[in-house]
C-alpha cells in the first residue's frame, strides 16, 4: 500500500519501527494537500505550522517510545468540530471568520491520543446536504470521479481520505451524512448509538440525530479512532454513562453463529439495479464467513424520511436562532435596527438550502401545525424505532445498501430535491432511532464505489465492527484507490 | 394538492424566523417549501393513535449536576469574533420598548 | 383601591423568582449580583455554536420544597421546552423553560384581605427556566448594550389562577408569596437587585359578566407599591375605555413609575408563536420517592402556620406573633430560647425589645447575633427565677452583647449581681432609711405614692441595684402601713 493511502494501523507500525517519521509522514500528506486540494476542495482551513509542530514532538515521544496509540497520525476533522483558536466554519458564512475559545470534546480526546490535525474538511453548510454542494466554499469533487460529488454532508473528510489526503478522518451523521458519503468514495464510515460520542463543541445542527464518528479505510481503523472518540461527558447531557470496550482487540472473533436480518424494505423501487447486484453478492461473503441472513421486515422504515423532513428541519431552525450577528458570526454593514440586524446578518450569512430548512422547521412547530406535523413525525419516529427493537429480538445485525445510488454528477439533483433527499432513504431510520450503523466498501459499479450498510443494536458498534472487519478480510474493495495523480 | 405555504404564511413564517422575505424569491421559496412539506404529508398514512412522541431517542433521564461555580470567564476571550464589544458589552442597535 | 361600581376585576399573577444558587441552571458560571458585565456569561449563557445545556441539582430542591410549601402537586417527571423568539438579552434566540411537564402543578396559599378574613389563592402552576441578560440603553447613542451576566440565572415561574380580584388582594398574595420563598429559602426577595420581579394578568368585566373580558399583561413589576400602582392604573384605564364604548386588545405593556401610567411594548405588538417544543439537549428529569420524602422531612414549619402557633398556644399577641414568625431564623432563634425557658411572653419579650433593638442599630441579622439562644435563655431564665433583677439582667445583656462574658450565670456571680430578696437584709436598711427620711415617710404614709419610687430608689442605690424590686416594694409598704 503506498503511503498516503496505508490504514492507521499500517502507518502506526511503521511509525513505530521508524521507517517514516511523524514529521516525514505530516509533510508527506501536506505536499499532497497543497497539489491536490485545489482540484478536490476538500480542505477548507489547512493549519501546515501546527500540524508539523505537533508532528516534531510526536517523533520525540516516539524516540522516547513515550508516545500515545495514535501518536503521529496526521487526521483531518470536519469543519463541524470547533476546534480552540482555529476557524470552524460548518461550511457556512455565517462562521466563515469564526474561531472559537474551546475544542469539541471528541476532537480533543483524539489530540489528547496523540493524533495530528491536518486541517478542516469541507462540508454542505451546517451539516444539511447529501452531495456537499451547499456549502459556502464550494462543492468537493469525488477523487474516484472528479465530475461527481463525494456525498454530503461529510464530503471534504470522505475525499481527503480517499485522495490520501489524509490518513483518517472524523464526520458527522444526521440522516447519512459520514455513511452516504463513505459508500459514494470508498470509505468506511461509521455513525455510532446516539449519545456514545459527546456532541459537546460540534456545532449543531438537529440534536437529537447528531452524532460524530469515524471515516477511515479500514473498519480496523474505524475501531481503534471510535476507542478514543467515545465516552461519557457532563458537559453533553444526552451522552452515554457506559463503559467504552477495547473495539480493536475484539475484531477477530469469527461471524459464526451470527444472524443478519435482510430487511425488504430496504430493497425499494429507488435502489439502482447495479447497486442492487453488488450488495446482493456481498451476501455471499458473509454467509462465507459463517452468518446466516435472515428476512425481516421493517414496516414503518418507508415513512423515515418523512418523519426525518420534520424533525430535522424544526431541530435545527432552534438551533441556528442563535447566528444572529450579536455575538459572534456575520453581521450585516450598517443594521438601521435591530430587525434589520437581524434579517440581513441571516439573510446574507445562510445559503438557500439552510434558508429553506428553517423555514420548514418553523412552520412544523407553529401553532395550527405543530400536532399534525412535528408531534406525528415523532410518533412515526416511536414506531420506526420499536420496528428495530423487534427485528434485534431475532437478528444481531441488519444489512442493506448505503445509498440506492453510485456517486452522481455534480449539478445533477441540485434542482430535484426530493431526489436529493431520497439519497438518505436507506440511513436515515439508524438516526430516528438513534442506532449505530456503518459503511464499508462492497464493490463498484462503473469504476464508482458502492457502500454496503450494517445496522446494530444499541451499543453494538463492536459486532458491527468485527463483521465489517472479517468482510474487510475476505475482500480488498476497501483497498482499492482512485487514480487521482496530476 | 394545495399547497400548504402560501405568501401570507410564508411573511409570517420569515418574521418568526427572522429571515429577510425576499419578493423576488417568494414562487421558487414557496415551490421548494411546499415540495418538501408534501413529501412530509405520507406521515398521514401512519397508525399513530395512542403511540407517544418520542422526542429522545435513547430514553434515558437527566443527570443533575452539582452547584459549584465551574467557569473561570475571560471576557476578552468570548467576545473576541464579536462584530460589536465595548466596555464589557456586546451592542445591536437601539431597542425602544 | 375602590373598584369602580358595576366592576369587577380579575388578576392573575406571574412570580419570577431568582433561585439562590451558586452557578447558573444550565452552566457553571456565578450568579453573583452586580459584577462587571458579561464577566459572568460563559459560551454556554452565550450561546455558542456547539455548547450544551448541563442542569444544576439544587434547582429542582428549591422548586420540590416549593411545591410542598404551596401543598402543590410535584410532577415525579418533568421535562423542559424550548420556548422560540428573537431579542438580544435572549442568546441563543430560544429560552429553555417547562411547559408541558413543569415540576409543580397546583398548590394553593392564603392571603388576608384587609376586613381581617382570608382567602385561599390557587395557584397552577410553578416551573423552572432560565433567566434573560439585561439590555443597557443609555451607554451609546443609538444603540443598546446587552450584558448577560443574568442570562442563565435560575427562575422559578409561579403562576396564579386569575383570583385576585383588588390591587391589594394582588399586593397581598405578592407578600405571602415572598414571604414564603424567603422563608425557605428559595429566593433572597431583594427586589431591588432583582430576585423577584412579578407579570400582572389585568382584566375586567362587567359584575354580572360571566366570561373574563380582556387582559392586558404588565411585566416587569419589581415592588410591591409598583405593582399596586400598576394595577391601579391598568384598571381606571380599562374601565374607562370600555366606558366610552371603545375596545380593548390583548396586550403587553410596561409600567412607567415616573408617569405612573402602563403603555404597550412595541416588540410585543403582534402575538408571537412561541413554537414550544421538548428540548432535546437535555432528557426527562426524573425524581424518586426517597427524594422527595427527604426534601419533606426537613421542610421547616411555614409562617402563616408559624404565626397561629405562637398566637394561640403560646399566647402572644398576633401582632408579636407575626414579627416573631415572619422571619424564619428569628423564628428558629424564638423557639430554640423557648424551648429552654419555658416562659413565652417573657422571651418574646426579650426577643422582640433589647435583641431587635441592638440587632437593627447594628444592622446586623438574627444570624450574626453575639448573643446564641442559649445564653439569653440562661439569662431569662435567672430572671424569671428572680435569681437577678430585671434592671440588672438588662446589664448583663449589655455584656454579652460586647462579649465581656460568655455565660450570664458566670458574670451575676463573679460581679455579685444576685437579686437581694433577702427579707432579713432588706428590712433593716429600710428601716433606716424610713428613720433617716421621716418627711417623705410621712407624706407616703399620706397617700403620695409618688414618694415610693423614692424610696426603692434610695434601697436600689444602697444595693448597687441588686435588690428585688417587688419585694422592696411589698416591705416599704408593709413598714409605712405599720406607721
Amino acid at each position: 500500500m503506498t503511503r498516503p493511502f496505508s490504514s492507521l494501523s499500517q502507518l502506526q507500525s511503521q511509525l513505530k519501527d521508524r521507517s517514516i517519521s511523524a514529521t516525514e509522514l505530516t509533510q508527506l500528506y501536506l505536499d499532497r494537500i497543497e497539489q491536490l486540494n485545489p482540484i478536490l476542495n476538500c480542505y477548507i482551513t489547512v493549519d501546515e505550522e501546527h500540524a508539523l509542530e505537533r508532528a516534531r514532538a510526536a517523533d520525540q515521544q516516539l524516540a522516547r517510545g513515550s508516545g500515545g496509540p495514535l501518536t503521529g497520525l496526521p487526521i483531518s476533522q470536519k469543519d463541524i468540530f470547533c476546534i480552540k483558536d482555529t476557524t470552524t466554519t460548518a461550511g457556512s458564512k455565517m462562521l466563515a471568520n469564526f474561531r472559537p475559545p474551546y475544542s469539541a470534546t471528541c476532537s480533543t480526546k483524539l489530540e489528547q491520543a496523540g493524533a495530528i490535525t491536518l486541517g478542516k474538511t469541507n462540508m454542505d453548510e451546517f451539516a444539511m446536504g447529501s452531495s456537499n454542494e451547499t456549502s459556502f466554499f464550494g462543492p468537493v469533487k469525488n477523487p474516484w470521479d472528479l465530475l461527481r460529488i463525494p456525498g454530503g454532508s461529510s464530503g471534504g473528510s470522505a475525499a481527503a481520505v480517499a485522495a490520501g489526503l489524509c490518513a483518517a478522518s472524523t464526520g458527522t451523521d444526521t440522516g447519512g451524512s459520514i455513511r452516504q458519503p463513505a459508500a459514494m468514495c470508498g470509505l468506511t464510515g461509521l455513525k455510532p448509538t446516539y449519545g456514545r460520542i459527546s456532541r459537546w463543541g460540534m456545532i449543531a445542527f438537529a440534536s437529537s440525530l447528531d452524532q460524530a464518528g469515524p471515516m477511515t479505510r479500514t473498519a480496523q481503523d474505524a475501531a481503534l479512532l471510535l476507542e478514543h472518540m467515545a465516552g461519557y461527558d457532563p458537559r453533553d447531557a444526552t451522552s452515554l454513562d457506559e463503559p467504552i470496550p477495547k473495539y480493536s482487540q475484539e475484531l477477530s472473533q469469527p461471524l459464526s453463529g451470527l444472524k443478519i436480518g435482510v430487511c425488504r424494505q430496504f430493497f425499494s423501487e429507488g435502489l439502482d439495479n447495479a447497486v442492487e447486484t453488488v450488495i446482493r453478492e456481498a451476501f455471499k461473503i458473509f454467509e462465507q464467513l459463517g452468518a446466516t441472513l435472515v428476512d425481516i421486515e421493517l414496516p414503518n422504515t418507508p415513512l423515515s424520511v418523512s418523519a426525518y423532513y420534520v424533525i430535522a428541519p424544526a431541530e435545527c431552525s432552534a438551533n441556528l436562532s442563535r447566528y444572529d450577528g450579536v455575538r459572534f458570526g456575520h453581521r450585516c454593514s450598517d443594521p438601521k435596527d435591530l430587525q434589520d440586524l437581524y434579517q440581513r446578518s441571516r439573510g446574507e450569512g445562510f445559503g438557500n438550502e439552510v434558508k429553506k430548512r428553517i423555514l420548514v422547521g418553523t412552520f412544523a412547530l407553529s401553532a395550527g401545525y405543530y400536532d399534525a406535523f412535528y408531534r406525528r413525525a415523532q410518533q412515526v419516529r416511536r414506531l420506526i424505532k420499536n420496528d428495530f427493537v423487534e427485528a434485534f429480538d431475532h437478528v444481531d445485525l441488519i444489512i442493506g445498501p448505503t445509498a440506492p445510488t453510485p456517486a452522481f454528477k455534480i449539478g445533477e439533483k441540485v434542482d430535484n430535491p426530493v431526489d436529493m433527499y431520497l439519497q438518505d432513504i436507506f440511513t436515515i431510520s439508524a438516526n430516528l432511532a438513534g442506532l449505530p450503523a456503518m459503511s464499508i466498501p462492497a464493490g463498484q459499479v462503473e469504476g464508482l464505489p458502492v457502500g454496503l450498510q450494517l445496522i446494530g443494536n444499541y451499543l453494538q458498534e463492536g459486532t458491527l465492527l468485527r463483521a465489517g472487519h472479517q468482510f474487510q478480510q475476505a475482500t480488498d474493495w476497501h483497498q482499492l484507490t482512485p487514480d487521482i495523480e496530476l | 394538492m394545495t399547497d400548504l405555504v402560501n405568501e401570507t404564511l410564508l411573511k409570517d413564517l420569515t418574521t418568526l424566523a427572522q429571515l429577510p422575505f425576499e419578493p423576488e424569491q417568494v414562487s421558487s421559496t414557496l415551490s421548494a417549501i411546499n415540495e418538501v412539506l408534501e413529501l412530509v404529508t405520507q406521515l398521514e398514512n401512519a397508525e399513530t393513535a395512542e403511540i407517544a412522541p418520542l422526542a429522545h431517542p435513547l430514553e434515558r433521564q437527566q443527570v443533575l449536576r452539582e452547584d459549584a461555580v465551574t467557569e473561570n470567564i475571560d471576557r476578552s476571550q468570548l467576545s473576541r469574533n464579536a462584530p460589536s464589544f465595548e466596555d464589557g458589552l456586546y451592542f445591536v442597535p437601539k431597542v425602544i420598548e | 383601591m375602590t373598584i369602580p361600581a358595576g366592576w369587577q376585576v380579575d388578576i392573575g399573577l406571574e412570580i419570577h423568582a431568582q433561585l439562590k444558587t451558586t452557578s447558573k441552571i444550565f452552566s457553571g458560571a456565578s450568579t453573583q449580583f452586580g459584577q462587571l458585565p458579561n464577566s459572568q456569561a460563559s459560551v454556554i449563557d452565550l450561546g455558542m455554536p456547539g455548547v450544551l445545556p448541563a442542569v444544576n441539582g439544587v434547582v429542582f430542591e428549591k422548586a420540590v420544597r416549593f411545591g410542598l410549601g404551596v401543598g402543590g402537586r410535584i410532577n415525579r417527571e418533568s421535562r423542559f421546552d424550548r420556548k422560540n423568539y428573537f431579542y438580544p438579552d435572549l442568546p441563543k434566540g430560544y429560552q429553555i423553560t417547562q411547559m408541558d411537564q413543569p415540576i409543580v402543578v397546583g398548590g394553593s396559599v392564603t392571603i388576608d384581605l384587609p376586613d381581617g378574613s382570608t382567602k385561599l389563592i390557587a395557584l397552577t402552576r410553578a416551573h423552572l427556566e432560565e433567566d434573560a441578560g439585561k439590555s443597557i440603553h443609555d451607554r451609546k447613542p443609538n444603540y443598546t448594550g446587552i450584558d448577560l451576566n443574568r442570562a442563565g440565572t435560575p427562575l422559578l415561574e409561579i403562576v396564579s389562577e386569575p383570583q385576585l380580584k383588588s390591587p391589594e388582594e394582588a399586593v397581598s398574595y405578592a407578600r405571602v408569596i415572598h414571604q414564603l420563598l424567603t422563608y425557605l429559602e428559595i429566593c433572597d426577595g431583594n427586589m431591588a437587585e432583582g430576585s423577584l420581579r412579578f407579570d400582572a394578568n389585568v382584566s375586567v368585566r362587567r359584575i354580572n359578566d360571566e366570561a373574563l373580558g380582556v387582559r392586558s399583561e404588565i411585566k416587569n413589576l419589581n415592588s410591591f407599591r409598583f405593582l399596586d400602582q400598576a394595577i391601579n392604573f391598568e384598571i381606571s384605564r380599562q374601565v374607562e375605555t370600555l366606558n366610552a364604548g371603545e375596545t380593548l386588545s390583548q396586550d403587553t405593556r410596561l409600567f412607567d413609575p415616573d408617569q405612573l401610567e402602563t403603555r404597550p411594548m412595541r416588540s410585543k405588538e403582534t402575538a408571537t408563536d412561541y413554537r414550544y417544543f421538548p428540548e432535546p439537549d437535555l432528557l426527562p428529569v426524573v425524581l424518586s420517592e426517597r427524594y422527595i420524602d427527604e426534601i419533606n422531612k426537613e421542610m421547616p414549619e411555614l409562617p402563616q402556620v408559624r404565626t397561629q402557633r405562637y398566637h394561640s398556644a403560646f399566647a402572644l399577641p398576633l401582632a408579636d406573633a407575626q414579627l416573631l414568625a415572619q422571619d424564619r431564623r428569628l423564628a428558629d432563634f424564638f423557639d430554640e430560647t423557648v424551648a429552654k425557658t419555658q416562659t413565652p411572653k417573657t422571651t418574646a419579650n426579650w426577643i422582640k425589645g433589647d435583641l431587635l433593638a441592638r440587632l437593627n442599630e447594628a444592622s446586623l441579622t438574627i444570624a450574626e447575633s453575639p448573643v446564641t439562644s442559649e445564653q439569653l435563655a440562661e439569662l431569662i431564665t435567672m430572671v424569671d427565677q428572680d435569681t437577678i433583677s430585671g434592671k440588672i439582667a438588662k446589664d448583663v445583656f449589655g455584656a454579652l452583647w460586647e462579649g465581656r462574658t460568655t455565660s450570664a450565670s458566670a458574670y451575676v456571680h463573679e460581679h455579685q449581681l444576685e437579686q437581694v430578696s433577702d427579707q432579713s437584709a432588706l428590712e433593716p436598711l429600710i428601716a433606716s432609711l424610713l428613720k433617716e427620711h421621716p418627711k417623705q415617710a410621712d407624706d407616703l404614709k399620706a397617700g403620695k405614692d409618688k414618694l415610693m419610687g423614692f424610696f426603692v430608689g434610695k434601697v436600689m442605690q444602697a444595693t448597687q441595684g441588686k435588690a428585688n424590686p417587688k419585694q422592696v416594694n411589698d416591705l416599704i409598704r408593709g413598714k409605712i402601713d405599720q406607721r
